[in-house]
């Protein structure tokens, strides 16, 4: 590597730790605690025995998975204008990102739901618990431990999913990354920096999710 | 003795499956009772309609003073006022998992009734010690053998002072050996005067400790009466065919 290399590395530091911390972090945060919020609510919808309830929910599953997440960002951020809606870049992306999670989140958070076993929802109903207090005490703690890896998978691609943002002119790492690259031409250096970035992210997430799982396994044989 | 449950005409179908054809039932305040059969009979069905687990096609169940008429298709909260009568013992415990031991005897009392924590959990730990388990009151049920489970399953449904308690085959999943340590915390209840409705295919715990016997069949009560009468001198083939192949199984 010449010198000029390792010059461009440094001075790319900061501006790139800027964009994870002012773009890709907090894009990824929101978007993802909003997500699951949404999620959970889907999901349940999805399990409603109203059909129109349902219905809805499956048809918001179904258009989240089918259509590219692209395409949501572009449409957000690019189409609503025309219909005279105009959302800056920043909030465009959460919007995007979170209604994407829900979609995905919400078939991850219905299936662990249905694992918990009808047992536990009898149970719960004979010493006196409502729908409600059934799902918040007994079916969603239990759900969560088999919903964790699967959300784990749903975050970990949420981090590199916020780099679409770069094309809607949010300042976060990939965006950071081009703006340095145009000028200079490095391209593989400032893009494989910024790469370097995103996995270090993950590799903490993935981490995470492990401690995550052995404290939910606590009450499990093994 | 006046009746603390009372069963009428109940019809329950699954599909094309008429399971109960119109059971009548009366359970004295205090006694006993134990219902038995072939699988397929229909006891665990009329068992868990005294609680609503399954709705009922037709007919009334009244515990104490509180009177269901399933065929009038009852609310949500009708529903939910019956149950509050009687605790439930279930053939797999199906205890909270992600709860201590004593948490999930506190469950019902503190989350549902809004008792008192410090109150609730003072009661929670007589009744583990009642079912011999107050030292496992930390542990979570995955650490428990089949027997202890079972025990914890007793005292959850004591914990929310049923006036009626229901067994559902409470010993059917369990290994031989550990039988015996569940059924002797059923004998005691039965001695400090619970009402208990047992579904069993024990029918040693049936001969020594229930009042009445029911012999079920086909959705229908075959034969009912005392112990003596039912499982010693029945009077239906059906009833001695069903004890012939209990007692002789080869």
């Amino acid at each position: 590597m010449d010198e000029s290399t390792v010059e461009l590395i440094k001075s790319s530091l900061g501006p790139l730790t800027e964009g994870m911390i002012k773009g890709t972090l907090p894009l990824t945060a929101i978007s993802f605690v909003l997500g699951l919020a949404l999620a959970l609510v889907v999901a349940l919808m999805r399990l409603s025995p109203f059909w129109p309830v349902s219905a809805i929910a499956r048809a918001f599953v179904s258009v989240i998975r089918g259509t590219p997440l692209l395409v949501q960002l572009f449409i957000i951020f690019y189409g609503l204008p025309s219909l005279g809606a105009t959302i800056d870049p920043y909030p465009s992306a959460c919007i995007a990102f979170t209604l994407n999670v829900g979609g995905y989140a919400a078939e991850i958070i219905r299936a662990a739901i249905l694992s918990v076993p009808r047992g536990q929802w009898e149970a719960a109903s004979t010493v006196g618990m409502d729908y409600p207090t059934t799902m918040r005490r007994i079916v969603l703690p239990q759900a969560s431990r088999v919903a964790v890896p699967p959300l784990s998978n749903t975050l970990i691609s949420l981090v590199k999913d916020t780099s679409l943002a770069s094309t809607i002119l949010v300042s976060e790492t990939m965006r950071k990354a081009a703006e340095l690259a145009a000028p200079t031409f490095e391209f593989f250096t400032l893009y494989m920096v910024a790469a370097v970035y995103y996995w270090v992210v993950c590799l903490v997430l993935s981490f995470a999710q492990t401690r995550l799982e052995t404290r939910l396994d606590r009450y499990v044989a093994s | 003795m006046t009746d603390l449950l009372e069963v009428a005409g109940l019809h329950k179908s699954f599909g094309a499956n008429h399971v109960l054809r119109g059971i009548d039932l009366t359970v004295p305040a205090g006694s006993v009772t134990v219902l038995v059969g072939p699988s397929g009979s229909g006891k665990t069905t009329v068992l868990r309609s005294l609680n609503a687990l399954e709705i009922a096609d037709q007919g009334t169940v009244r515990i104490g003073d509180v009177s269901v008429d399933f065929g009038t298709k009852p609310d949500r909260r009708a529903l939910r006022t019956l149950r509050a009568q009687s605790g439930m013992v279930f053939q797999s415990h199906n205890l909270f998992p992600h709860l201590s031991v004593l948490r999930n005897v506190m469950e019902g009392p503190l989350v549902v009734q809004k008792r008192p924590a410090a109150e609730v959990r003072a009661e929670a730990l007589t009744l583990l010690e009642r079912v011999g388990l107050a030292d496992k009151a930390e542990q979570y049920p995955y650490q428990l053998s089949g027997g202890q489970q079972q025990r914890v399953g007793i005292a959850r449904a004591l914990a929310i002072k049923p006036r009626l308690m229901l067994f559902d085959e409470p010993t059917s999943a369990l290994d031989p050996e550990l039988v015996g340590e569940v059924l002797a915390v059923m004998k005691d209840l039965a001695a400090e005067g619970w009402t208990m409705v047992v579904v069993t295919h024990e029918m040693r715990f049936a001969r020594r400790v229930a009042d009445q016997v029911l012999f079920m069949d086909g959705g229908v009560v075959v034969e009912h009466g005392t112990p003596a009468q039912v499982l010693d001198q029945p009077e239906q083939e059906r009833t001695q065919r069903f004890l012939h192949r209990l007692n002789d199984p080869i």
